[in-house]
């Protein structure tokens, strides 16, 4: 499948990650030939194969619901970028 | 003193005991071949009040019932969190970061008594095979036949390296899908990764949670045993970490193979392998069946899609598991222009944080699991490595005990000569690795040759599940019939 500069533009926004408009050809071009190799997994036959959730068959381990740790917010917080007041700081989400 | 660093781990740890060596001795002769080694870029972060404090205190403690790596001076790789010490996993968007806290593995290793000389360099978040991701440079092989400087091999290139040029006893590793095992092979090491659950991944970054695991590189099949003992067992801080007992994979080490059964999948025979690869093989073969062991042709018929279906999920599990880094908790945050909100933090953060290699997996993984992709991507993938597991599974079951492939498709190449490749063939340098991971098994590499240019080659064992001890003893006897001894000759 070949990937157009549009779907990397919407695949760069997805992944949060910013795209500057002249890089978006060479990145569609190398998310084509990537894709171009997976393709390849189509001559599978995987009829009533089950996509593997676990590749040891087993079950998780539960615990008792019970609080295990907390009370260190300086250790939360002590390599945040921006930090204040006791909370993580961020640009204003909501106007 | 600089003989000292050349030591195996069994080596120094029967030294501490007689009383011949003290560990503030071994580990001075490891800090002082790191700091004389700067060329090879395989410290990049050096711990040395930490290595000196716990080599004193190991010494203090005495080696008379001595926990099994008391006293020994290990690298540990940049992707495992170690408190206080900055743990990058060679990104610069963990730049600054010193976790809270240790990782499992590391703890164990400290418990065991082990001193830590530094953080090794990796290929950012361990996504590469060659070393050059990192955003600390690249590490640099100490093997060298011409000018060339050669690619340590990735993603643990620095460990790699940091063992091959006794920089240290032994170093940690994981694997994604061949990052300690064709690493091993470029150098002339050995490492092993173990079956998925056998490690405890908490406080290792993650990259693939279906697929990473951590183990060691070593100088030696018996030291591997040593270090994969002390890294082993349950941790309920990771869910997918086993609970069965943890076998003393030492005392597996017999060397008698009399009785088990080899097989050589013929998938692996691909075209264009180099007739030194093949050669290397067919030897490593003759010295398993010679030692009494029955080598038998098996088929892996879903061997070749390996690659694509690894592709597919590494890829979706790392955009997933990276979406953590958002410049809010912890690491770098973008400057923001006036009027930028969270979102144009996000992308600005991300975009200057992650590499090149690391923004396009993640970009790929985005899109095999976005509306209408997912089935035809994620989960067809996922059906095929149910297949490839089952291949797996019909060759243990028909008898085979492990079964022998070529670690790498070729020797270390140089650093740079991949450049202008195209991506895909970077990513064919684990075409005989990655299998392993996708079904979960143990595979190990070990040393057993040397191609025309005098570069180290390897041979990948791989396992059953929970057979590591099993393994190891096949490791083993191929080690002692191949007698791989060469070493780099000093030149950094």
């Amino acid at each position: 499948m070949s990937i157009d500069e549009g779907t990397a533009r919407r695949v760069a926004k997805l992944a949060r990650i910013k795209v500057e408009e002249e890089a978006l050809p060479a990145l569609a071009a190398e998310f084509s030939a990537i894709l171009g190799f997976i393709e390849q997994l189509n001559e599978v036959d995987v009829d009533g194969i089950e996509p593997m959730t676990s590749v040891t068959p087993q079950r998780l381990k539960r615990r008792e619901d019970v609080v295990t740790d907390g009370s260190q917010q300086a250790a939360v917080l002590a390599n945040a970028p921006d930090a204040r007041e006791g909370f993580f700081a961020v640009p204003k989400v909501v106007e | 003193m600089s003989e000292l660093t050349k030591l195996t781990i069994s080596a120094a740890r029967d030294a501490l005991r007689k009383g011949e060596v003290t560990s503030a001795q071994l580990t001075e002769a490891c800090l002082t071949a790191i700091d004389g080694a700067d060329a090879l870029n395989a410290f990049v972060h050096k711990t040395p009040e930490i290595a000196m404090a716990q080599a004193k205190a190991a010494d203090a403690r005495g080696y008379a019932d001595a926990a099994a790596l008391s006293g020994i001076p290990l690298g540990i790789k940049d992707l495992f969190c170690t408190k206080g010490v900055p743990s990058q996993a060679a990104s610069n968007i963990l730049k600054g970061f010193k976790p809270e806290y240790e990782s499992t593995v590391t703890s164990q290793l400290f418990d065991a008594g082990a001193v830590m000389l530094g953080k090794l360099n990796m290929d950012e978040f361990a996504m590469g095979s060659s070393n050059e991701t990192s955003c600390y440079g690249d590490a640099v092989n100490p093997w060298k036949v011409d000018d060339r400087k050669l690619t340590p091999g990735g993603s643990s290139g620095g460990s790699a390296a940091a063992v091959a040029a006794d920089l240290c006893l032994g170093a940690t590793g994981t694997d994604t899908g061949g990052s300690i095992r064709q690493p091993a092979a470029f150098t002339g090491i050995t490492g092993i990764k173990p079956t998925y659950g056998r490690v405890s991944r908490w406080g290792i970054v993650a990259f693939a949670s279906s697929l990473d695991q951590a183990g060691p590189m070593t100088k030696d099949v018996r030291d591997s045993a040593i270090m994969l003992q002390a890294m082993s067992g349950h941790d309920p801080k990771d869910s997918t970490s086993a609970d069965i007992p943890v076998p003393d994979f030492e005392a597996a080490l017999t060397g008698d193979i009399r009785g088990k059964t080899i097989g050589i999948p013929k998938e692996y025979r691909l075209d264009g392998t180099p007739a030194e690869i093949e050669k290397l093989w067919n030897d490593g073969a003759a010295m398993l069946r010679d030692a009494g062991a029955k080598v038998v042709d098996i088929s892996l018929p879903h061997a070749k899609y390996a690659l694509p279906a690894y592709y597919v999920i590494a890829p979706a599990e790392a955009s997933s598991n990276l979406a953590r880094f958002d410049g809010v908790r912890f690491g770098h945050r973008a400057k923001l222009a006036a009027g930028d909100g969270i979102t144009e933090m996000y992308e600005k953060t991300r975009a200057e944080g992650f590499g090149h290699e690391v923004q396009r997996r993640v970009m790929v993984g985005t899109y095999v699991l976005s509306a209408g992709f997912y089935d035809a991507y994620y989960n067809r993938a996922r059906r095929v490595r149910a297949l490839i597991k089952r291949d797996f599974d019909q060759a243990f079951a028909a008898g085979v005990d492990a079964i022998l492939t070529p670690a790498t498709p070729s020797a270390a190449f140089g650093l740079g000569d991949m450049t202008e490749a195209d991506p895909i063939q970077m990513y064919l340098n684990d075409v005989f690795t990655v299998t392993v991971n996708l079904a979960g098994l143990p595979g190990v590499a070990v040393p057993t040759g040397m191609d025309a240019q005098g570069l180290p080659l390897g041979l990948q064992l791989i396992g059953r599940p929970w057979e590591e001890g099993d393994l190891l003893n096949i490791a083993y006897s191929l080690e002692q019939s191949a007698q791989f001894v060469a070493k780099p000759a000093k030149w950094w």
